[in-house]
C-alpha cells in the first residue's frame, strides 16, 4: 500500500511516498511562486513521476505543516507536532525529545514510545529562533550557509546577542563586523543565540531520552553543535534527511489510518 | 497532550498551556470560550479527532497585550484567572 505524506512549509514542498514502511521516493521542491495550491500539486506530481506512480496508487495523502490546509488533494492534514514526533520515533524507536528547527519556526516536542506527541512548545511569534534567522545572518557576513556553520566550528569565545528580533540582531551583527570581531566569532555568536531560543523552548517540555533534532537546521553542523552545548546533552541524533521527517510522520500516520 | 501556545521574548514568557487530555472530556461545557474576555479560545478537532480547545492562531502571537488585563498587576492570582477558574477540568495553565 503506497501513501503520501506533503510537508507545506513555509520556504519548501516535500514530499515522502511511503510504500508500506519503505520510502519510496522523497522529493523537495522550493516553490518559486506565491501559489502554494500550485506548488503542492507540481511537488507530488514530481514526486510520483520520479517515483513511476499514478496518483490512482496512491491509497491516502496526508498533509502537515503551515500550509497543509492549502493541499486540496489531501484527505486530512496533521499538525507538525503529531508529524515530527511520528517521523523522528520512526527513524530513531528510542526518540523522546524531538527538536524541530524549520526556516520559519522551531518547537521541542515530547513523544512515547509510540511516537505520539504528550507536550509541544513552539516559536509563534518571530524568526529569531528558527532557520531564516541564521540565513539573514550568513549575508550580512556574505558567507554561505555552509560557511557560517563550518566558520562557528572555529570559534571558542561566547558573545551574547542580546537583541530577540532579526532585524536588530542584524545590527547587533553589523556592530561587532564593524569593530572588527572575527566573522567566526560572529557566527557563533548567533548560532549560539538561535540554540539558547530552541533550548528554551524544548526546556519548557522537558528534556528526556534520546534527543532528536529534525529540520533544514540539521545540515548546520555550528547550530548542532551550539544546541547540544545549549541543552547541555552528550548527543543529538540527527536523520539522514532531517528535512523529510515530518512528511515521513504524515504518510505514516496516512497508512496507520488505513488500517 | 500538554500543547504550550505563546512565545517567550525579551520581555518575558507567555505561554498558556492546555492539557488536551483533560479538556476532551469537559464537564462544563467549554466554560473557557466564554470566560476570557478576549475570546481566545476555540474548539477544535486535533490529530486524534477529539475536540479539544486551543488558542486562536492570531493570539498565540500577541498573549503579553491580549492578556494584560489579567496579570497579577490587575489583582488576579493565578488560579483566580477567568479562564484558569471557569476550567473545571484543570486542562488551562498560565506561565505567568
Amino acid at each position: 500500500m503506497i501513501t503520501a505524506g506533503i510537508d507545506m512549509g513555509s520556504r519548501s514542498v516535500k514530499v515522502v511516498l511511503l510504500d508500506g514502511d519503505k520510502v519510496k521516493k522523497a522529493h523537495l521542491m522550493l516553490p518559486g511562486e506565491l501559489d502554494a495550491d500550485q506548488a503542492a500539486e507540481k511537488a507530488y506530481d514530481d514526486a510520483l513521476a520520479a517515483a513511476g506512480l499514478k496518483r490512482s496508487d496512491v491509497k491516502a495523502v496526508f498533509a502537515t505543516g503551515a500550509g497543509r490546509k492549502q493541499v486540496a488533494f489531501a484527505s486530512e492534514g496533521i499538525t507538525e507536532m503529531t508529524a515530527g514526533a511520528k517521523g523522528a520515533n520512526f527513524m530513531f524507536p528510542n526518540c523522546r525529545t524531538v527538536v524541530d528547527v524549520g526556516a520559519e519556526e522551531g518547537r521541542g516536542i515530547k513523544t512515547d514510545a509510540e511516537g505520539r506527541a504528550t507536550d509541544f512548545a513552539g516559536n509563534e511569534k518571530c524568526a529569531a529562533g528558527a532557520g531564516s534567522f541564521a540565513e539573514a545572518m550568513s549575508r550580512a557576513l556574505q558567507l554561505t550557509l555552509k560557511e557560517f556553520g563550518d566558520a562557528s566550528l572555529k570559534s571558542d569565545k561566547t558573545i551574547p546577542m542580546n537583541a530577540q528580533c532579526t532585524v536588530f540582531a542584524e545590527s547587533e551583527v553589523v556592530s561587532l563586523i564593524h569593530s572588527a570581531t572575527p566573522k567566526e566569532d560572529i557566527a557563533k555568536a548567533v548560532l549560539d543565540a538561535v540554540a539558547s531560543r530552541v533550548c528554551a523552548m524544548v526546556r519548557r517540555v522537558g528534556i528526556e531520552g534520546e534527543v532528536v533534532l529534525i529540520g533544514g537546521m540539521v545540515h548546520n553542523d555550528g547550530f548542532v553543535q551550539s544546541l547540544k552545548t545549549a541543552m547541555d546533552v552528550d548527543s543529538i541524533s540527527l536523520p539522514e534527511m532531517p528535512e523529510y521527517i515530518s512528511a515521513l510522520g504524515c504518510a505514516l500516520i496516512a497508512a496507520e489510518r488505513q488500517h | 497532550m500538554i500543547a504550550n501556545y505563546g512565545y517567550k521574548d525579551g520581555s518575558g514568557e507567555y505561554y498558556i498551556s492546555i492539557d488536551t487530555d483533560k479538556c476532551i472530556a469537559c464537564a462544563v461545557g467549554r466554560a473557557c470560550l466564554d470566560a476570557c474576555p478576549k475570546q481566545m479560545f476555540e474548539v477544535i478537532t486535533d490529530d486524534y479527532d477529539d475536540e479539544v480547545i486551543w488558542v486562536k492562531k492570531p493570539n498565540c502571537r500577541t498573549l503579553a497585550y491580549d492578556c494584560a488585563d489579567c496579570k497579577p498587576a490587575s489583582g488576579y492570582t493565578a488560579a483566580a484567572l477567568p479562564c484558569v477558574a471557569a476550567c473545571t477540568p484543570g486542562a488551562i495553565k498560565h506561565s505567568w
